[in-house]
């Protein structure tokens, strides 16, 4: 009985690593753990090639293009990396070349880290990250360029230093403005209202809420008072906490805004439970999917919210890295364009960091009119 | 003499000891926040922690045994996902079939784990990260990676984790059946052959085995139990949120021990109570639910957090030294 149990479950093990050669991958904890060796190998060979510098920069063009292609997302599981995945898979199939989909098991750095180091290892054209720390990824990102490996981010940026340049699914002041032009609308310029986020170190809601604050500055919002930001980690119990919370510290409050899937459909639903509909108002940006429940009807707890198309965000990551690979785009130079093969000309702009990027459009407003079509893209 | 007997119960009993952990913690957070003792802040805390509360009913079952089930976060995902996938393609609709449906794929998984466990001797620390590994890793794999919305549920399983018809308007479902499962093991712990077997492997092993405990069968029996708390839970946490993540339930078994912990549940097994579990897990949903309340920064939560938990199982472990010093000092009479 037990040599029985032993063998079937080495036999699992054994299935389960296998499964990680395909092309397009899964990944998961036991076999990111698994192959840890082959990280601490990578790490080995990335090291002196750091030391050389100029070197390896020299060597990278004359590196023979293989046509693979990888995204790393922030995390397993998430809807919206999901689709930005499918749209990186169908650009860069859609050429003719190979896509890796690589999913960290947790929403840490560390996770990513492991990752791109297996990726320099397999030694593929191209890596697009949505990073999970603004600077933890650099050594590794850096040691992947020097590798000949073109990186760039999406979605969420990393510091200039660790990337060529930032796929940016909407300009951090555009976002920044819409959220603060919708609670402008939905307060009726003036009255209490409250941030919703996700984690207090994530890169992009730090950088929209900065933005938002900068705005709010102009005197034609001086009768609006943002009391607080709070921080529900992208879990639903900590989210209905906070916003709880929120509720019952601020009495008056006329608005929420939550600019994370999980934040604003946490608040819409304590808002539609408690009857505070037309009340509170909640809006920010969401997966229509996900909102559907509270957007639909009369008197819905959030009339009108923002999301951009996370499947374009994904594809334009892979028509840049193919631009990249084999017509020379460089995306660090400001101004600096290419037509894809969508049609669209996507050109390079100075980011606030201080490094490039490329906007992809501006945000998409989903309201009553049209959350009906979108709840079953996305 | 009648004040030394109180004093000396209190020094003895790690239950009350407790109890008043957590009532110089209310005082604390209603000295900050005046409206953390209303009716509704309760109300509201036990409906978003019952959970919680439950899941720590199974861990209390696999720790006295002197095990460890770090799995059970997981399996409420894949059982809460599985179930609400049923339900999304309409194989049912009842809200009864489908914490049903969540609470029998719990107890397939707690029988896996319960295997491994019972009959291949597997660590069950490393048995259940192995399992949680896989259990996430399924749930991702039969929802593809998309999420359960809320659209997509019957309404009447929205609304069962909002409304009180079980007590006819006295209390909240979902703290209902939190409730009766406490009573139920209440009564299982202390007076079932079952419940004092559940002791006897943890405190002594070779004993309950000479005296002829089947140990083996008494392990898969309580890993299949936890198993099936968490899959039940899986069907409350959907039914709360009105939504199916895939990462739903992450972390919530370290909430479960801690919780156990804190009510004086030993790690080494054959020691705690269930009034002592429902303690530890009340503190722990009234530290996440006061957090916010009382007006501290963000970066300073987790922190605080984690010295509330430790410095109240310091005292309780201090409470138990003297309590077994006593107990020692009794004997030598």
């Amino acid at each position: 009985m037990k040599k029985v149990l032993a063998i079937l479950l080495s036999a699992a093990m054994i299935l389960s690593l296998a499964a990680c050669g395909g092309g397009t991958t899964v990944q998961s904890a036991e076999s990111a753990a698994a192959e840890t060796p082959v990280t601490e190998a990578a790490k080995e060979e990335a090291a002196p090639a750091a030391a050389e510098e100029a070197a390896p920069a020299a060597e990278a063009p004359a590196k023979e293009s293989k046509g693979v292609y990888a995204i790393i997302t922030k995390s397993a599981g998430n809807p919206y990396n999901e689709r930005e995945a499918s749209g990186f898979e169908a650009a860069i199939t859609g050429a003719g070349y190979e896509a890796i989909i690589k999913h960290p098991a947790e929403i840490t750095a560390e996770a990513q880290i492991t990752l791109i180091n297996e990726l320099v290892a397999q030694g593929i054209d191209g890596i697009a990250i949505a990073a999970n720390d603004f600077d933890a990824l650099e050594t590794s990102l850096k040691a992947a360029m020097d590798a000949g490996i073109h990186c760039i981010c999406l979605d969420s940026s990393c510091n200039p230093a660790s990337r060529e340049v930032f796929i940016n699914q909407a300009g951090v002041k555009e976002v920044g403005q819409c959220l603060v032009d919708a609670t402008y609308d939905l307060t009726g310029g003036e009255g209490q209202w409250a941030i919703l986020s996700a984690t207090s170190v994530a890169t992009n809601q730090n950088a929209w809420i900065d933005a938002m604050k900068e705005i709010l500055k102009d005197d034609k919002y001086s009768k609006m008072e943002l009391v607080e930001v709070a921080y529900g980690d992208d879990e639903q119990q900590k989210s209905v906490d906070e916003t709880k919370a929120l509720l019952q510290n601020y009495p008056d409050l006329k608005l929420i805004n939550a600019p994370t899937t999980v934040g604003i459909a946490a608040a819409s639903k304590v808002i539609q439970d408690e009857g505070l509909c037309g009340k509170v108002i909640v809006t920010g940006l969401g997966l229509p999917s996900e909102m559907a429940e509270f957007m639909e009807g009369e008197n819905p707890a959030c009339p009108y919210m923002f999301l951009w198309n996370p499947i374009d965000v994904g594809a334009v990551a892979g028509y840049t890295l193919m631009a990249m690979v084999n017509d020379g785009f460089d995306g660090g130079q400001v101004g600096a364009s290419f037509t894809a093969a969508d049609g669209k000309t996507y050109t390079v702009s100075q980011a606030d960091d201080g490094g490039t990027q490329i906007i992809v459009g501006p945000p998409f407003k989903f309201d009553s009119s049209n959350i009906a079509d979108w709840k079953t893209v996305y | 003499m009648n004040k030394k007997g109180i004093l000396k119960k209190i020094r003895n009993s790690r239950e009350i000891s407790l109890f008043i952990v957590l009532v110089i913690l209310c005082l604390f957070i209603q000295s900050r926040n005046n409206t953390f003792f209303t009716g509704k802040t309760i109300a509201d805390l036990f409906k978003n922690y019952a959970t919680t509360i439950t899941m720590a009913l199974g861990m209390m079952s696999v720790l006295l045994i002197g095990g460890i089930d770090i799995s059970v976060g997981a399996t409420l995902g894949f059982a809460g996902m599985a179930s609400s996938l049923f339900m999304r393609d309409g194989v049912y609709s009842s809200t009864f079939v489908m914490f049903l449906v969540s609470t029998v794929i719990g107890v397939l998984c707690g029988m896996i784990v319960g295997l491994i466990i019972a009959k291949a001797k597997v660590q069950p620390i490393i048995a259940t990260l192995g399992m949680s590994n896989i259990y996430r890793g399924a749930t991702y794999i039969i929802s593809d990676g998309a999420w359960v919305s809320a659209y997509q549920f019957q309404s009447g399983f929205k609304s069962f984790a909002q409304s009180n018809f079980l007590t006819g308007g006295l209390l909240n479902n979902l703290v209902f059946i939190a409730l009766v499962l406490y009573i139920i093991f209440f009564f299982v712990m202390k007076w079932t052959t079952f419940g004092r077997r559940i002791y006897a492997v943890g405190s002594n092993p070779e004993a309950a085995e000479v005296s002829g405990i089947n140990i083996s069968g008494v392990k898969f029996w309580v890993y299949t139990m936890a198993g099936a708390i968490a899959g039940l839970t899986g069907a409350m946490y959907t039914s709360l949120y009105a939504s199916a993540m895939n990462d739903m339930g992450t972390g919530m078994e370290m909430d479960a021990i801690a919780s156990c912990v804190l009510g004086g549940v030993s790690l080494s097994g054959g020691q705690g109570s269930v009034i002592g579990v429902f303690l530890g897990a009340v503190t722990m949903s009234v530290i996440c639910k006061a957090l916010p309340l009382i007006g501290i920064s963000q970066f300073w939560k987790q922190a605080i957090k984690g010295a509330i938990i430790l410095i109240a199982i310091i005292i309780n472990v201090l409470v138990q030294r003297g309590m077994n010093r006593n107990a020692l000092k009794a004997r030598e009479i």
